[in-house]
């Protein structure tokens, strides 16, 4: 059996109609728009219900009560710092578990250089270089980070597990086993001071936040990032280089800890070993609450923010409305499992890739 | 990136000189040759083991040849790198599509070479409306309108997203484009959505390397088949003057 095909250029075969596929993708969207808004839905679910409780029960406010809305941006800055770091990892595919102790860690390493080098340099000098040497510090276990899971191919669980346990194993011996206390009343006064009515500390987080928002939304680091976790060979085809990719992404991630335990001891005006322990778990709940998949290849800081603010909300609004705390662990926990039954229902929708 | 005029159709584009590679003992590849023309599609196919894919990835930088040379425009050329290849514009189409699917056709086009823009005047930012721009005129060369150009290429159905990555490498301005059983994973209409890729591809005057076990697929698009067996070229026919049987001989021996 013969099939002649001409040699000479073939005019193009006239394609067997491909509608746009645009009907079943109308309602998907509207799906996807609704499941990537999710933390920022639960969010204002949150402070509806607690508003409501708040006056049916005390006739009071809960949402425009000044006191309130700062407490809840107090308590959130810690894990927002170590979620925004944990928000790039996870995109990439990947999962940071040293974060909590690294941030112990440069809060020790902050409280140490402080007291150290404010005699000699002044309280001021001293708060800066304090600073800078913990989240210095902090970039060392986050490049061996980087270092295990780019070259040595060490899986993100495992690698950052063995960093959990170093870091937490060395800042407890510079502290000494207790926690060191900061004599530098401009480092309490960054920690607890205010300007217009906001804490520094709040601010700080915030700049930093639109810097971590910037980079993975509008530069080629954070689109790069999407790509590995999406397909890190289809990036690798592409010409990114990945190791160098995941040694800064680890880098990162360490500093974003290492700036969440110098605003602790700056908070405190102590160092403490175990200040990120209970924080963690928070931040890649955090994470994931926002809309990340923890299969890597989607998320976003603003999901993050959203996701943190619930924790922080929960949290603090228990403890506002007078319950027993341990439901806090309830309800986050409720949260999280939720949250990642919207993300399984919307890939699943999303899977079945329609077909012509 | 593409020396001088572009190629007149049925000017040689990609030449192979007598090339043959060995890993260790075994002989992969024995003294082959082949051309490509500009506006050519030419079949290459083989039992499993016959060498095509050890032919391709010499072709696309990915193995250093043993011995023969490979010429492009006339010109001896080496690859260091499947970078290197692209650059002088041979680029692979994979089987398993090297897309990031939770990206855009544009962010997909210009993946690892993202173009700039400043915002404000100073602030360095991706420039997705030239993404955007580029994914649009680039997929309608190659027949295929879409409107939603800020959807991640998920959303697209397997022959789409070939055409993706068919267009990533159109835009890139690659000569030649080698595709490896680009209908392997997909239905029916998909298949004939690709082969009427391949005769865009063709009209536009560039040369495609095309792996296929289908020979269906490759009587229909192909001018030329050139069939190896063990490492060895088995014969090389016009599709015109040969049949589906002939092939078949070729491709197992006797």
């Amino acid at each position: 059996m013969t099939t002649p095909v001409s040699s000479s250029p073939a005019p193009p075969v006239p394609s067997q109609a491909s509608p746009p596929a645009d009907h079943a993708d109308k309602a998907k969207t509207l799906l996807q728009r609704i499941a990537d808004l999710r933390a920022w839905l639960f969010l204002a679910f949150l402070i509806l219900g607690f508003e409501i409780w708040s006056r049916v029960s005390f006739g009071g406010t809960f949402l425009f009560n000044p006191f309130n809305i700062q407490s809840i941006a107090v308590f959130a800055v810690a894990p927002l710092l170590l979620a925004t770091g944990q928000t790039f990892v996870i995109i990439s595919g990947g999962i940071d578990l040293s974060m909590g102790f690294i941030m112990g860690l440069a809060a020790v390493v902050a409280a140490h250089v402080i007291n150290w080098a404010t005699p000699g340099l002044g309280m001021a000098l001293a708060v800066l270089l304090g600073s800078l040497v913990a989240v210095g510090v902090a970039a060392i276990p986050g490049l061996v980070n980087g270092a295990l899971v780019a070259i040595l191919k060490v899986p993100p669980f495992i690698g950052t597990l063995g960093m959990f346990g170093v870091a937490r194993g060395v800042a407890f011996l510079l502290a000494g086993g207790t926690t060191v206390p900061v004599k530098n009343s401009v480092f309490a006064a960054l920690g607890n001071g205010r300007i217009l009515g906001i804490p520094y500390i709040i601010i700080v987080t915030a700049i930093f936040v639109l810097l971590m928002h910037y980079l993975l939304s509008q530069t080629k680091f954070g689109q790069h990032n999407y790509a590995i976790g999406a397909n890190p060979q289809a990036a690798r085809r592409a010409g990114i280089n990945i190791k160098w990719h995941l040694l800064r992404l680890y880098v990162l991630s360490g500093m974003c800890a290492g700036l969440a335990g110098v605003l602790y001891s700056a908070r405190f005006s102590a160092g403490a070993a175990q200040a990120g322990e209970p924080l963690l778990l928070d931040s890649v709940a955090a994470v994931v609450i926002g809309g990340a998949s923890l299969f890597g290849g989607s998320g976003t800081i603003l999901g993050t923010v959203a996701g943190a603010f619930v924790i922080a909300v929960i949290q603090y609004g228990l403890v506002f409305i007078n319950v027993a705390p341990f439901w806090q662990f309830i309800s986050v926990g409720v949260v999280i499992i939720i949250s990642v039954l919207i993300d399984q229902a919307q890939r699943r929708f999303s899977g079945g890739r329609q077909v012509e | 990136m593409t020396q001088g005029a572009a190629p007149r159709i049925g000017d040689t584009l990609l030449e192979v000189r007598n090339l043959s590679k060995n890993f260790g003992p075994v002989q992969a590849l024995n003294d082959l040759s082949m051309l490509v023309r500009a506006g050519e599609v030419v079949a290459l196919a083989g039992d499993n083991g016959a060498g095509k894919t050890t032919l391709i990835k010499a072709i696309s930088g990915v193995y250093q040849p043993s011995e023969g040379e490979i010429l492009l425009k006339g010109k001896v050329v080496s690859f260091a790198s499947p970078q290197e290849a692209r650059d002088q514009g041979i680029e692979t189409i994979y089987q398993d599509l090297a897309l990031a699917d939770n990206l855009t056709i544009g962010a997909n086009i210009f993946l690892g070479r993202e173009p700039m823009r400043r915002a404000f005047g100073f602030l360095p930012v991706l420039d997705r409306a030239k993404m955007a721009a580029a994914a649009k005129t680039t997929m309608a060369l190659l027949d295929f309108h879409v409107s939603r150009l800020d959807a991640p290429v998920s959303n697209f159905s397997g022959g789409q997203r070939q055409a993706v990555a068919i267009g990533r490498a159109v835009y890139w301005n690659a000569q030649i484009l080698i595709m490896d059983e680009p209908t392997a994973a997909l239905g029916v209409p998909e298949q004939r959505k690709v082969i009427s890729l391949i005769h865009q591809l063709k009209a536009q005057g560039r040369g495609v390397i095309f792996i296929s076990h289908n020979l269906q697929d490759i009587f229909a698009v192909a001018d030329r088949i050139v069939v190896l067996r063990r490492g060895v070229m088995a014969g090389e026919r016009r599709i015109a003057d040969t049949t589906h049987d002939e092939v078949v001989r070729l491709m197992v021996g006797g």
